[in-house]
């Protein structure tokens, strides 16, 4: 099945950038999305198959695998409602719509394999769909984006790849030549530490790069500025993930060995250094784009707390990513709206959007209270969980600090919201703006809602997938 | 003989720090590719021949022609000054790459490992780091464009160290390099030089916070 969907998709992907006629590339779009129904549905029957040598469906490819279906039914929806609003040519729709079909196949693959080197390729995959994504709208200012997201992913992904050779020399040593995670996971204590030490520090630093930390976050900043909403959406919740699947899945490794200390140690200084950065970056930011990218860099930091404090963090920061991925997507979705009707996105000129579109604005007032992770929101539960756990492991002093990041975050992200919802706008011409639909807001209310519902009262199996994904971590 | 190759390959290094014009550096990068073609033909003799003419026809066909003569198609057909533009005076840049490549013999001392030479690792990491050196201190976006090239010359290198026993890491590094500089000289191309006039980083700056 796998290989049948890795065809189907990039086919799919080249049939949609080749053909011209808008109809016939929407049907084909429908018809990768049942495919991916279809896939990720027989992945969830077929759990831990190992299908082509290189992909086996375990727990947490099943989990992100389904966050991804779910947010792409969305995502195309607000494609299409995007580029029918603008009356674009069909060359661009054309590409806009393959870019993406073969950017959600990629990550597919890069969640599934369980190869550190096809991992590879696929995250190197998604750099090069990603960046016609960025530069649809044709103009300097995106273009820049495109041009600094293609660098900085390109020197990332030659980092990756020089962690996978110092990864080889140690497993030589170790009398292997098997690169795939679970023979890697068999051998991880008759590894180098020299070597290991090394290919963490390279594998890390690149991953950061698609998982927004510091240190390569910020070519991520402007992608997901510059990108249109629905994309900038699917960039910063299942993109992101990306770079948590590879990191997480080397740090499984990394536990079993004597240098887990350590890595930790490296870990929590990219995540506070991130939460930091977020944290400065959101008090004086005008872009509310850009704010929505910051605050993605901020969860990423908290998920890597979760991980560094261990026992009950470990399942805090899966529940968290996915939860996540839901919350920002529908963020994003909900900037479009914003969009069209003021033609911006500094604060400056927004104001009053409760006026004009209403349910809209109930969508922005909700996802800003569940992003910043207040109850019910399903993050509040992961962020508790996280912040119990780093209690459990007496890094107290780290907790505090934390907190008092988070609180700035909060007030900065609410200034800025509640300047758009309630503030008149200065110099806004209310002439001939655009009436959006109430149903528009639909699939925001139906994520966010799954938000509450994972977080709150979690089904049996979701916490089932949970608690298999992370049984590798040392309890 | 590869010890040799590998030494004249830093000294490239030490050249690329002090190169005053756009033509030089291109120039280095051909006889980089040259070196490198040597290097993979005395070192990878145990890999079957069909691979290793591959790897030896990417060194001498991709490296060593193609890019550089791509380079310079770009640069006459863009306008770019001939100048590198550093924000560092040369003899620093000179005194900075020896530090690097000094640092990193050190720290290859740690290597307790006999059966990875140690020569590739100073030689690929000292020419990974000199490589980030250069896209840090230019101003010029092509000039970013040669760094990154040089660098997936120590990433071919530090391969070339394994691929004796696994040949498909340096396939893949090989993948990453036709692929990634292909789509980003692809890019600056078409794009860059269409819509920027004067490129240097100065024009990639109305992004920020």
């Amino acid at each position: 099945m796998t290989g049948i969907y890795l065809i189907g998709g990039f086919s799919l992907s080249v049939l949609i950038f080749l053909n011209r006629n808008k109809f016939i590339n929407y049907l084909l779009v429908i018809a990768f999305l049942f495919l991916q129904i279809g896939f990720t549905i027989y992945e969830y029957l077929h759990i831990d198959e190992t299908e082509l040598n290189y992909f086996s469906a375990d727990s947490l490819g099943i989990l992100l695998l389904a966050t991804l279906t779910i947010i792409s039914i969305p995502a195309m929806y607000h494609s299409y409602v995007y580029l029918g609003s603008k009356q674009d040519n069909p060359r661009h729709t054309a590409i806009y719509f393959g870019a993406m079909v073969a950017l959600l196949t990629a990550i597919s693959a890069a969640y599934l394999s369980n190869h550190i080197a096809v991992t590879w390729i696929f995250v190197e995959l998604t750099t090069l769909s990603a960046s016609a994504l960025i530069y649809h709208r044709r103009n300097n200012r995106s273009l820049e984006g495109t041009w600094k997201y293609v660098f900085v992913c390109a020197i990332s992904i030659t980092l990756v790849f020089i962690g996978i050779l110092f990864l080889s020399f140690t497993l030589q040593q170790a009398g292997t030549d098997d690169l795939s995670f679970s023979n890697l996971l068999k051998n991880a204590t008759g590894l180098n530490v020299f070597w290991l030490r090394l290919a963490f520090i390279f594998i890390f630093t690149g991953f950061t790069a698609k998982f927004g930390l510091v240190p390569m976050y910020t070519a991520g900043i402007d992608a997901k500025d510059k990108a249109p909403s629905p994309a900038g959406a699917l960039m910063s919740s299942v993109l992101m993930n990306v770079g948590f699947v590879g990191i997480f899945r080397f740090y499984t490794i990394v536990s079993r060995t004597s240098i887990h200390s350590w890595a930790n140690h490296v870990i929590l200084i990219a995540a506070i250094l991130s939460i930091f950065v977020a944290t400065v970056y959101m008090t004086k930011m005008k872009n509310i784009k850009r704010m929505f990218a910051y605050s993605s860099i901020e969860h990423a930091g908290i998920v890597m707390l979760g991980l560094v404090a261990g026992g009950v963090g470990y399942y805090a920061a899966v529940l968290h990513i996915i939860i996540h991925a839901f919350i920002k997507s529908s963020l994003f979705f909900q900037q479009g709206q914003i969009y069209r009707i003021y033609k911006s996105k500094s604060i400056y000129d927004v104001g009053n959007y409760f006026k004009y579109n209403l349910t809209g604005s109930v969508v922005m007032l909700v996802a800003f209270f569940f992003a910043t992770a207040m109850p019910p929101s399903g993050l509040f539960i992961s962020e508790f969980m996280i912040f119990r756990s780093l209690f459990d492991a007496s890094y107290l002093w780290l907790l505090i600090i934390v907190m008092l990041l988070l609180t700035v975050i909060i007030w900065a992200f609410a200034k800025n919201i509640f300047k758009l919802l309630f503030s008149p706008p200065v110099g806004f011409n209310e002439e001939g703006i655009e009436r959006i639909s109430p149903a528009e807001s639909l699939s925001q209310f139906i994520l966010l809602g799954l938000s509450v519902y994972l977080g709150l009262n979690p089904p049996q199996e979701f916490v089932t997938l949970i608690q298999e994904s992370i049984k590798n971590l040392p309890h | 003989m590869t010890n040799a190759l590998l030494i004249i390959f830093t000294i490239t290094l030490l050249y690329l720090g002090i190169a005053h014009r756009l033509l030089t550096y291109i120039k280095i990068l051909a006889f980089q590719g040259i070196l490198l073609f040597g290097i993979a033909f005395i070192s990878l003799i145990e890999i079957n021949a069909l691979n290793l003419a591959f790897v030896l026809l990417e060194t001498i066909i991709f490296k060593t022609i193609a890019i550089p003569l791509f380079l310079n198609y770009i640069i006459q057909r863009n306008r770019i000054t001939r100048d590198a533009e550093p924000y560092l005076p040369n003899f620093i840049s000179l005194i900075i790459i020896t530090l690097i490549i000094i640092s990193t013999f050190l720290l290859s001392n740690e290597i307790a490992d006999s059966r990875i030479s140690k020569i590739y690792f100073v030689v690929a990491l000292s020419t990974l780091f000199a490589g980030l050196y250069i896209i840090v201190t230019r101003k010029k976006i092509i000039t970013h464009v040669m760094g990154y090239l040089v660098i997936e010359n120590g990433v071919f290198i530090l391969s070339l160290a394994v691929g004796n026993e696994m040949p498909m890491l340096v396939n893949l590094g090989i993948l990453l390099d036709i692929f990634a500089s292909v789509f980003i000289l692809g890019i600056f191309v078409n794009r860059i030089g269409d819509i920027l006039k004067d490129v240097d980083v100065d024009q990639l700056k109305s992004l920020r916070d």
